[in-house]
């Protein structure tokens, strides 16, 4: 076990030592012809966009803490494709699914997970008491368990102690196809214990069960639409050509989680690169109890991870949102799958960071699939490398959360002092010119309010600020406002009353 | 032309016949009319009113609040462009327009057609100067008026236009509309041909250019 450990370690060591290597010969063969070229370090590895849409290199808000493979969890049998990730208190929750358990692993310390107990079966009077591919795990307020157990067609639920409740099976509805196999794959449980189901090949949106087991229906499906031209082109066409136009079905999501408010976010990727492109299918939802998408989308772009989709180093396609997690501070951090990479945004929608690639070194990933927050801190479970990847934030991601937080609070002049202090530290992060005017606006200091939000083109509270400001301009100088209304009105008048009275007196007939 | 210069009247005739510009503005049929047939436009106040139309053009982008338009990205900003995007229809519009209706009875010369146009673009900066202006103390609920006066703006001047068209050439309502969409069509006709003219001038001058290059490597 030892050995393994050092043999994971080693090959971490001799990549890094690879990447010096290649680093320090590209910079020497840079410095003798005396020529420039890009390297890696060219670019920060924490980025957002400006308001034009460039990428603004930004500090680090999370760097990785430690990187946990099989063996660094002292894991006797390795990781096999694990999908799921729970966290639950400092209990860390792995759904090993190529080994048919799961990983029970307390975070004894910041840097530090230790296995706990591995769950591979279950007490409780049913015929299968082992897992078979279990995709995902949840835990109720109650502590009771939810397993999506795809293998066995069922979703679990047993008590803190693994006896067996009862389970969730295929729902009974009569527009499902009786052949259609049932694979539960993602679960999120509500405060009242009901449980919301995305399972393999069931496009029709959330499944819904009550606390009871009862399946009551379908949530959040998006509605399907497709317009005229579509309709007029399919009439048209042949039945053959018919089958091979898109199909207009609503989106299967990925993945979903349930915040501290409980509401639903969910993502899904299957939305074509035009449509991103259009701001058409909104990759990210926050659905409601109805299933309608309330997610607030005020930033200046849209929420789809990277805006440029250009292919090249290791790259290509549109990012791919794989997971989701929601902080208390509503701060949401989206997972791409395809770029490998974290997006964080604000409760407005506005990115606060991204970070991450595709690749072998800490920080970045090959598959990641699942998404998890302790506090502040994040966990990403990349299923090809089989391992956790634990991000800290630095004292800059800190501060952009205290930022966020005490605004939240109602401490505005606290805020606004954490996001001048911010723009101390990175001069390009538009956030902290207008989280300084919030919290002026909040302190009604408008005049230097409207200034921070001219500065980062922020219209809508630029708006805010400068109403409130016009109308006590208004109330001040409310006197010399009909003074000059009166005079515009007056002196033509009295202009016009002279002159008629000269003419007048120039044409009186006494005079001639 | 520098004796009139000096003269005092020279100045009084431009000052009237600007002035004259918001009587056409009020009174476009009976204003046209007089225009060429009264002489009471000027080539100079025709200038004047055609370079305050470019100036707003450009100042606009630096003085509108950025809660009404989307701010200007300076870097992509010519303003050659810029004052191209309003000489140029014009220009293609004189043209088309005259050479058309030269053709069908239309009694306006070249000069008055350029003249009578540059009258009818009189609302654009009369509206846009001032609207630029009040931007800067709008909100964005308020932004709609913006969009809304700006957008009028281009089709008073429009409708003035035609209007002045239809006078200056002595048509009738009809008569005017079809010689409109007529010298539309004349404007893209002429853009295409300007388009080719180029394209063959850039291949023709492209050819004899690789010419001498392989004359100059085989030498």
């Amino acid at each position: 076990m030892i050995q393994d450990r050092k043999g994971q370690h080693m090959k971490k060591r001799i990549l890094k030592i690879g990447a010096l290597l290649l680093s320090a010969v590209v910079t020497l063969t840079a410095f003798m012809p005396m020529t420039a070229y890009a390297t890696d370090t060219d670019y920060s590895y924490t980025y957002n966009y400006d308001y034009w849409g460039d990428v603004q290199d930004t500090p680090d808000l999370y760097t990785v803490c430690r990187v946990f493979t099989s063996s660094d969890l002292g894991l006797e049998v390795g990781m096999k494709n694990p999908a799921g990730l729970y966290v639950y208190g400092d209990l860390v929750y792995i759904c090993d699914s190529g080994n048919n358990r799961i990983i029970e692993a307390k975070r004894t310390a910041t840097e530090s997970l230790e296995v706990v107990r591995i769950i591979d079966s279950f007490k409780g009077n049913v015929d299968v008491t082992t897992f078979n591919n279990p995709t995902d795990i949840a835990i109720s307020e109650e502590g009771n368990f939810f397993i999506a157990d795809q293998g066995n067609a069922r979703v679990l639920k047993l008590d803190k102690d693994f006896n067996y409740l009862m389970q969730f099976d295929k729902p009974v509805d009569n527009t499902l196809d009786p052949a259609l196999e049932f694979l539960p794959n993602k679960i999120v449980i509500d405060p009242a214990e009901r449980v919301y189901c995305i399972a393999s090949g069931i496009n029709k949106g959330l499944i819904k069960y009550e606390n009871d087991g009862v399946f009551s229906g379908f949530v959040g499906a998006t509605p399907v639409s497709y317009d005229w031209m579509d309709y007029i082109w399919k009439k048209f066409s042949t039945q053959e050509q018919r089958a091979l136009l898109a199909s207009f079905v609503p989106t299967e999501y990925d993945n979903i989680y349930i915040d501290h408010e409980g509401f639903i976010y969910a993502v899904t990727s299957a939305i074509s690169e035009d449509d991103l492109r259009e701001d058409k299918g909104n990759p990210v939802r926050k659905l409601n109890l109805m299933g309608n998408d309330i997610l607030v989308r005020n930033g200046n772009y849209t929420i789809i991870g990277d805006l440029y989709f250009g292919a090249g180093g290791g790259y290509e396609g549109p990012s791919m949102f794989s997971d989701i997690t929601v902080m208390e501070n509503d701060i949401y951090v989206c997972l791409d799958r395809n770029r490998g990479r974290l997006f964080g945004y604000d409760d407005q929608g506005n990115l606060v960071f991204a970070f991450g690639g595709n690749g072998n070194m800490d920080g970045y990933f090959r598959r990641p699939v699942a998404i998890e927050h302790m506090g502040h801190d994040l966990m990403v479970l990349d299923t090809l490398d089989s391992a956790i990847t634990l991000f800290i934030t630095t004292e800059f991601g800190e501060l952009i959360y205290d930022a966020i937080e005490q605004f939240d609070d109602g401490n505005y002049e606290q805020s606004g002092a954490s996001w001048e202090r911010v723009k101390q530290l990175d001069g390009n992060y538009d956030l902290a010119y207008i989280g300084i005017g919030r919290a002026l606006l909040r302190q009604e200091r408008y005049k230097e309010a409207m200034e921070y939000f001219e500065l980062k083109y922020d219209d809508e509270n630029y708006s805010k600020a400068f109403k409130q400001y016009r109308k006590e301009w208004v109330e001040e100088n409310i006197g010399i406002i009909v003074a000059v209304i009166l005079a515009v009105f007056l002196i033509p008048m009295i202009i016009g009353k002279i002159k008629s009275i000269k003419r007048e007196i120039d044409t009186a007939d006494i005079f001639k | 032309m520098i004796a009139a210069l000096k003269r005092k009247e020279t100045y009084q005739k431009y000052w009237k016949s600007l002035k004259f510009g918001f009587y056409c503005m009020t009174h476009p049929l009976d204003g046209f009319w007089d225009l060429t047939h009264e002489k009471r436009g000027t080539y100079a106040a025709a200038n004047t009113i055609l370079i305050a139309t470019l100036m707003i053009r450009v100042l606009k982008l630096k003085y509108t609040s950025f809660v009404v338009v989307a701010p200007v990205y300076w870097e992509d900003i010519n303003i050659f462009m810029i004052l191209a995007s309003v000489l140029f229809p014009l220009a293609l519009w004189v043209v088309g327009n005259w050479a058309l209706t030269t053709l069908f009875d239309g009694k306006g010369r070249l000069g008055q057609v350029y003249m009578a146009t540059c009258y009818g673009m009189l609302p654009y900066p009369v509206i846009m100067i001032p609207l630029t202006i009040i931007s800067n103390f709008v909100t964005t609920d308020e932004a709609e008026f913006y969009t809304t006066l700006s957008a009028l703006a281009l089709a008073y001047a429009a409708l003035l236009i035609v209007a002045a068209m239809g006078q200056i050439h002595e048509y009738s309502l009809a008569k005017n509309i079809l010689f409109t969409i007529a010298s539309l069509f004349a404007m893209l006709v002429m853009i295409f041909l300007l388009m080719l003219f180029f394209s063959m001038i850039s291949q023709g001058v492209a050819y004899f250019v690789s010419l001498v290059k392989e004359l100059l490597f085989r030498i």
